[in-house]
């Protein structure tokens, strides 16, 4: 076991060294930050001065390893537009995004299963084919459209929630969470439910899809035939046997949500991470793009782990593999 | 029955919230794109600016059509060709209620080289000055390094800090990321600081020690939001009373909806295309072998004549824009009256000039532009491209993210390019030193002179316009210079854009032509 979660760890950082020579070359073909962060009206003066601060003198293989040195040492350089450390920014970020994709998850594992589990016990059902053709339309239908509906319904022509921004939050620690109040709430919904749609949807469809798999196994039908309580041979037999995709699917929707949220983000100008990701590759702001990455894949990589845990801890299969 | 009752209450204190913030008078901005930094010196961009100016006053401010009026300094005058006196208000209070001394100025000049990391420094505005002194309490002396007719409109973009408030064991006194905190942000200005969230709200209050006419609002709150559709419902909504820049799509809505109104400021900023004129070959004009049709007068006079400057304005622009045949609009300083007006499309004589140039079948072209940039700018460039196609010159765009576009134009890949460039001193010079001075980095001309236009006559003009204290000889000099670029048809001016602002009903805003969103300048009608 700790020899398989080392070996994930090299892993990622592999993945993490390739990257972020890929970060590096692909902005720095991109163009010049100095560009888009001087004042037109500053002339050649000025913008040598900033690319001098900046370090973009260099060549980029001196800047590469001038990163690479102070990463090692904990340190991901200063964001190119603040001066603030580009680590620093995204910590700030952090708690929103992490919020509102803890909610939106939540709303989509306690939509998506249940109705997913119904779909596929009856399939033959009307109201499975509505819950299978509105499945359709939740993941086809862009999030950004669905959130500027939500939007025109729930806040232009109702009027009942507000169309942006985090609320009222409540200080936990150095975290400000908008859970805590029934304004946070209010600004929560929507955004939660654009970024929430999308994922019920599949899970509905993951869960249909491993239900109809598990009902016409031997174990079903002989739990049936001994006679068991079908709320038993559902609670039991059934869900213990479809979780393992279903984990799967929600570990990486997850994690992909964590890290790019930013349409929903930028939908409902909620202060997240990911619309500080978009500012920056727009800006080339350098940093605080290959930070972001990093962390993204490091914390995908640990979310991978984490699900591959949860798996051994269900499916006494795994487990056997893992010791071969 | 317990239910009831505190369902009741519930309802009661929601009811009495919402009463209390309608009471309150309170304005939410929807802004596109929050301030880098707090720091008054860190950034010279316009979101960072305009929440300064919120806070803080310079010592001469420009007002909404860039003129420059009294603020901080009560009146001023140069004593000789390179010292200037400034005498400060004596009724001006900081919002600790500390009052403003010549000291204060001193020591903000004195910062502005000393901030470190600063994408822009303020240094822009301060090159030409030698020396700021405080000749009593109430008198500040600023000497040039040469005569600098450009000072007070330079002066009008530096704030004025409190000494006290933003001294620091640092060697720039408070630092940025102490100012970020909201540490040393004690200003002369109508609001102070109240908290900022770094991506979502950034809340002022009224500054009660405000010196001047106190401002309407007991709370402003900046709420950043990027997209232009999200801004627009959020306003729709009530979520924010006004919004910058709304999409152009929707404006003729906005204009019509009862419950919205519309500001529109004089443009000042000029979308133009330059042309290449550096020499021999052009590297978007393929076909012509060592030719560069561009470099013949009759060429580039052809392709102003068929560009249609108010189909544009009216119909890609969707009215924020204004069509035009000069560089910087009337009453503003050098501009030529005779120019303003755009000229007539002429495609018929755009073809007579092209054959009578030698190119009778006209030429490929690629026509460069930023996407996303300035309002609309690749549809403006497509249009303009189909415009030269039909006058015979087959024109083909190329569109790209704003980055790439600027690479490619500092490394001279296009042989026409659209861009714009806005004016913040008022004044004519600035705007020809740079899109048409010859490119002399270490002068600080031609900077954004993409198409290596140059003119030795204009260079001279300008140098001694730039030295020419007397303002009406001054004047002179600069409506000469634009009357030499444009009737040799050095650049092709398109239109000036139109900075916009969308409003609930009630609010006015006196828009600014600068594009900043100030609180102060939003009135309430009732």
């Amino acid at each position: 076991m700790p020899v398989f979660i080392i070996n994930r760890l090299f892993q990622a950082l592999g993945v993490i060294l390739v990257m972020s020579v890929l970060v590096f070359v692909g902005l720095y073909l991109i163009g010049d930050p100095t560009s888009m962060l001087v004042s037109p009206e500053a002339t050649e003066i000025e913008r040598q001065a900033l690319r001098k601060a900046l370090g973009l003198d260099q060549s980029i293989w001196v800047q590469y390893l001038t990163f690479l040195e102070n990463a090692v040492q904990g340190d991901f350089g200063r964001s190119f537009l603040t001066g603030q450390p580009a680590l620093q920014l995204i910590i700030e970020r952090m708690p929103a995004t992490v919020e509102l994709v803890i909610v939106a998850m939540t709303f989509s594992v306690l939509v998506g299963v249940p109705l997913g589990i119904l779909a596929g016990l009856r399939p033959k059902a009307p109201s499975s084919k509505a819950i299978m053709t509105g499945s359709i339309l939740g993941f086809s239908l862009p999030n950004f459209w669905i959130g500027l509906m939500l939007i025109m319904l729930f806040a232009v022509y109702l009027g009942v929630l507000p169309a942006s921004a985090r609320g009222e939050t409540v200080s936990v620690g150095p975290v400000a969470l908008s859970i805590l109040t029934v304004d946070g709430w209010q600004h929560l919904a929507l955004p939660a439910l654009t970024l929430g749609l999308a994922k019920a949807a599949l899970m509905i469809r993951v869960t249909r899809a491993a239900t109809r798999e598990v009902l016409p196994m031997d174990y079903i039908k002989f739990a049936r035939a001994k006679g068991l309580r079908p709320s038993r041979i559902l609670n039991v037999h059934l869900l213990k046997n479809i979780l393992i995709p279903i984990i799967t699917v929600a570990g990486l929707e997850f994690g992909q949500a964590i890290a790019f949220a930013v349409v929903t983000e930028s939908v409902f100008s909620w202060p997240g991470m990911g619309k500080l990701l978009i500012d920056s590759i727009i800006t080339l702001d350098r940093p605080v793009v290959v930070a972001y990455l990093i962390m993204m894949v490091f914390f995908l990589v640990i979310l991978n782990l984490v699900v591959d845990i949860l798996y051994m801890a269900i499916d006494p299969s795994a487990r056997e593999k893992v010791r071969d | 029955m317990n239910f009831v009752k505190t369902g009741l209450a519930a309802s009661a204190a929601f009811l009495l919230m919402g009463a209390l913030s309608l009471s309150a008078a309170d304005l939410k901005i929807g802004v596109k794109s929050e301030p880098s930094s707090l720091d008054p010196q860190f950034h010279v961009l316009v979101p960072n600016v305009q929440v300064t100016f919120a806070m803080f006053d310079p010592l001469v401010m420009m007002d909404p059509k860039l003129v420059p009026k009294p603020a901080l300094a009560e009146s001023w005058k140069p004593t000789s060709d390179t010292v200037w006196e400034f005498a400060l208000r004596k009724d001006a209070k900081f919002s600790d209620g500390s009052p403003l001394t010549a000291d204060d100025v001193v020591f903000t000049f004195d910062r502005i080289p000393k901030v470190p990391n600063s994408p822009t420094a303020f240094t822009l505005f301060t090159r030409q000055i030698a020396k700021v002194e405080a000749a009593d309490a109430n008198t500040v002396r600023i000497t040039t390094k040469q005569p600098y007719p450009l000072l007070v409109t330079d002066i009008a973009n530096l704030p004025i800090l409190s000494k006290a408030a933003a001294s620091g064991p640092a060697a720039e006194g408070k630092t940025t990321v102490e100012f970020n905190r909201g540490e040393g942000l004690v200003g002369t200005g109508p609001f102070k600081f109240v908290s900022w969230q770094k991506g979502a709200d950034l809340v002022l209050e009224r500054n009660p020690n405000y010196w001047g006419k106190p401002a309407a609002w007991d709370k402003v709150i900046y709420r950043p939001m990027t997209n232009p559709a999200a801004r627009a419902a959020a306003l729709l909504s009530g979520d924010i009373d006004m919004m910058e820049d709304p999409p152009t799509t929707d404006l003729e809505q906005f204009k019509t909806n009862p419950k919205l109104t519309v500001a529109e400021a004089p443009g000042t900023r000029i979308v133009y295309i330059a042309l290449d004129q550096k020499g021999e070959p052009s590297p978007g004009i393929p076909g012509q072998g060592n030719k560069n049709p561009l470099m013949d007068k009759r060429v580039r006079e052809a392709l102003s004549l068929a560009i249609d400057r108010k189909a544009i304005a009216e119909r890609v622009m969707g009215g924020v824009a204004v069509a035009t045949g000069d560089l910087l609009p009337e009453p503003m300083f050098g501009a030529v009256k005779a120019r303003q007006a755009a000229p007539a499309v002429d495609t018929a004589k755009a073809k007579a000039l092209l054959a009578e140039a030698g190119y009778p079948n006209g030429f490929q072209i690629t026509l460069g532009t930023p996407n996303g940039r300035y309002v609309n700018d690749a549809r403006v460039a497509q249009t303009i491209a189909a415009m030269w196609t039909r006058a015979g010159v087959k024109a083909e765009v190329a569109a790209a993210a704003p980055p790439v576009f600027f690479k490619s134009r500092d490394n001279f890949e296009y042989s026409a390019y659209l861009a714009a460039w806005g004016n913040s001193t008022g004044e004519m010079s600035t705007t020809l030193r740079s899109l048409v001075g010859t490119r002399e980095p270490s002068k600080g001309s031609g900077t954004s002179n993409g198409g290596r236009y140059s003119n030795p006559e204009l260079d001279a003009l300008l140098d001694k316009a730039s030295a020419t204290m007397d303002d009406k000889a001054r004047k002179e000099l600069l409506q000469k210079a634009d009357e030499m670029v444009l009737s040799d048809y050095g650049i092709i001016p398109v239109h000036f854009e139109v900075p916009v602002w969308a409003l609930r009903k009630g609010l006015s805003y006196a828009a600014r032509a600068d594009q900043y969103t100030l609180p102060q300048d939003v009135t309430s009608a009732k």
